[in-house]
C-alpha cells in the first residue's frame, strides 16, 4: 500500500516537471532567436530649476537608430507638456486655493491639473512609440513610472541567427 | 505614518509613533474639554455660533494632520538596477583611472540655476543623484523631494507633496488654539462678573489647567507657523535654512525664490499637485539575471511599474517582440549589454563649462 502511493507520488512530480518544461515560453526553447536589450537613460535638465524637464542631447546609443532631430522633437514637445502642468498661473493659484477652503476633498470628485497632463503625456508617448520608435526597434518608457527622473529608452536588438525557430 | 521602503517598525518608529499620536490626543481633548465645559455657558449667554466655528476649526486641524501624516511627501524612489548601473557607469567614465590606494573623487554634479551654481549629491542608498533641494530622510530612509524636515508629530517627512499640508495644519492649530485660549479667558470674566473671581475657580476647576496648557501650545505652534509663514515668504525650505545654504553671505541669492513675497506664497501653497510617483502595490523585484542557457522566464516577479495604469511598457511593447514570439514573454529577456557609456559631457557639468568660458 506504502509503496503504492510512494509510487504514485512519483509519478505526479514527474507530470509536475514535464508540464513545467511545456509551459515555457517558446522564445527559450532555441538559442537562435533571442532579442537582447540595452537601456538609455535621458537624465533631467536643472538648469531652469527644479520644474520637470530633460535634457535634449543625443545619446550616441541611438545615433543608427534615430534622427537627431526626431529625437529632439520627443523631448521637447515632453519638456514642453511637463511645463504646461507645472504652470504657474491663475488657473493653478485657483485650483489650489479652491482646494485649500475644501480641505482638499474637492480631489475626491475632481482630477488635478497635473494629473490631466500627465493623461496628455501617456497618451503622446504610446503615440510616439507606435509611430516612430517602435518600427526602429526601441521603446520609450512614460517617465512617470521612473519617479520623473529619466526617460528611460529601451534598445532592442534582434539577435536571430537563423530563420524560424 | 509612511516607510515604503521598509515595513519593520524600529524602536526609533515606535517612539515617533507614540509622538504623532500623543499629538493627536492632545488637540482632541483640549478641544473635547472646551466643547463639554465652556460651550453650553458661552453659546447660551453670547453667541451659538461659537461652538460651531469650533467645531469646524478642529474638523479641519484634525483633516489636515491626517492629510499630512497619510499622504507621500514626494519620495524619490530607487533607482532600478539598469538606472544604477548606467549612472556608475557614467561616473565611472568621468572619473577616469584612480591610482590604487587613493579615494576616488566624491560624487557631485554641478548645476548652474539662476546664476548660482548648485551641488547635486549622489544618494549612496537610493543609487541616484538627487535633484536640487532633495534630501535623504535617515528615519524614513528615502530621498525626499524638496524636503523640509521630518516632523515627529505628525509622523512623517514633509516635503514637495505636503509642505501645504503641514502648513496650514499649523495655521488651523494655531488659530484653534487661540480661539480656545480667547474664549476661555472670555468665559472666566463672564463669570466673575457674575459671581466673583473666585467662586468662578471653584466652579470650575479645569480652568486655571487649560488655560496654562493653551498659552505654552500657543507660543509653540504660534511661533512654528511664524517661522514657515518666513520660510514661505523666501521660498526657503527648514532644510537650507538649518544649513544656511542661503543666509549670511549668501543670503538675496536663493535661485528658486522668484524675489517676490506673494509669488513665493503662490507658489508654495497654492503651486500645482504634484503626482506620487510611488506604487505602494508594486512587487519588489528580485536581481534574477536570466542567462541564455538555462532560461527560466520570469513571469512571477516583473518590474512593476511606479504608476500601475493601462499604459505600462507591456501594452507599448514593439511588434518586433510580438512578431517573433506568440506567447507571452517577460519585458527583458537579457541583461543590459555591457557597454562603456559615453563620457559624462562637460556641457551637462556647469562648473567646467563655466571654467571654459573664463578661459577664452
Amino acid at each position: 500500500m506504502f509503496i503504492f502511493f510512494y509510487l504514485l507520488y512519483i509519478c505526479l512530480k514527474l507530470i509536475c516537471i514535464r508540464v513545467n518544461s511545456l509551459c515555457r515560453p517558446t522564445a527559450y526553447r532555441t538559442s537562435s532567436n533571442q532579442l537582447c536589450s540595452s537601456k538609455v537613460f535621458i537624465q533631467r535638465d536643472y538648469s531652469s530649476g527644479t520644474i520637470c524637464k530633460f535634457q535634449t542631447k543625443f545619446p550616441s546609443e541611438l545615433e543608427s537608430r534615430i534622427d537627431e532631430q526626431q529625437f529632439e522633437e520627443t523631448i521637447q514637445t515632453l519638456n514642453n507638456l511637463y511645463a504646461e502642468a507645472e504652470k504657474l498661473g491663475g488657473k493653478s493659484y485657483l485650483e489650489g486655493c479652491l482646494a485649500s477652503l475644501t480641505a482638499y476633498t474637492i480631489f475626491l470628485c475632481m482630477e488635478t491639473h497635473y494629473e490631466k497632463v500627465l493623461k496628455k503625456i501617456a497618451r503622446y508617448i504610446k503615440d510616439q512609440n507606435e509611430k516612430i520608435y517602435a518600427p526602429r526597434g526601441l521603446l520609450l518608457t512614460d517617465p512617470i513610472e521612473r519617479g520623473l527622473r529619466v526617460v528611460e529608452i529601451t534598445i532592442f536588438e534582434d539577435r536571430s541567427i537563423g530563420s524560424g525557430r | 505614518m509612511f516607510f515604503p521602503q521598509s515595513c519593520m517598525m524600529s524602536s526609533l518608529q515606535m517612539r515617533i509613533c507614540r509622538k504623532e499620536s500623543s499629538c493627536c490626543v492632545h488637540i482632541i481633548l483640549k478641544t473635547l474639554f472646551f466643547f463639554l465645559c465652556r460651550c453650553p455657558y458661552l453659546a447660551v449667554h453670547l453667541c451659538p455660533a461659537i461652538p460651531v466655528f469650533a467645531v469646524l476649526l478642529f474638523l479641519f486641524v484634525m483633516a489636515m494632520l491626517l492629510r499630512t501624516s497619510f499622504s507621500d511627501p514626494g519620495v524619490l524612489p530607487r533607482a532600478l538596477p539598469e538606472e544604477a548601473t548606467f549612472i556608475e557607469m557614467e561616473i565611472e567614465a568621468a572619473n577616469g583611472n584612480v591610482p590604487a590606494g587613493q579615494r576616488p573623487p566624491p560624487r557631485i554634479r554641478n548645476v548652474q540655476i539662476n546664476n548660482q551654481i548648485v551641488k547635486l549629491k549622489y544618494c549612496y542608498t537610493c543609487k541616484i543623484f538627487r535633484p536640487p533641494r532633495a534630501s535623504h530622510c535617515s528615519i524614513c530612509d528615502n530621498c525626499v523631494d524638496r524636503f523640509d524636515h521630518h516632523c515627529p508629530w505628525v509622523g512623517n517627512c514633509v516635503g514637495k507633496r505636503n509642505y501645504r499640508y503641514f502648513y496650514l495644519f499649523t495655521l488651523s492649530l494655531s488659530l484653534l488654539t487661540i480661539y480656545i485660549f480667547t474664549f476661555d479667558i472670555v468665559h472666566v470674566v463672564m463669570r466673575s462678573m457674575n459671581g466673583g473671581f473666585l467662586n468662578t475657580l471653584k466652579e470650575t476647576p479645569g480652568t486655571v489647567l487649560e488655560v496654562l496648557v493653551c498659552f505654552f501650545t500657543l507660543w509653540s505652534v504660534v511661533g512654528l507657523t511664524g517661522f514657515h509663514t518666513y520660510l514661505i515668504s523666501l521660498n526657503q525650505t527648514t532644510n537650507e535654512d538649518i544649513k544656511g545654504s542661503w543666509s549670511g553671505k549668501n543670503r538675496g541669492q536663493n535661485p528658486y525664490s522668484h524675489k517676490n513675497i506673494i509669488k513665493n506664497c503662490c507658489e508654495v501653497l497654492c503651486g500645482p499637485t504634484y503626482p506620487s510617483v510611488l506604487d505602494r502595490r508594486g512587487l519588489l523585484q528580485e536581481d534574477t539575471l536570466i542567462s541564455s542557457s538555462n532560461p527560466v522566464p520570469q513571469t512571477t516577479k516583473t518590474t512593476a511599474p511606479l504608476i500601475p495604469n493601462e499604459h505600462t511598457p507591456d501594452d507599448a511593447k514593439p511588434s518586433i517582440a510580438a512578431s517573433a514570439e506568440k506567447s507571452p514573454s517577460p519585458k527583458e529577456e537579457h541583461p543590459a549589454a555591457t557597454k562603456v557609456p559615453p563620457l559624462a559631457s562637460p556641457e551637462t557639468d556647469a562648473e567646467t563649462s563655466i571654467a571654459k568660458e573664463r578661459a577664452h
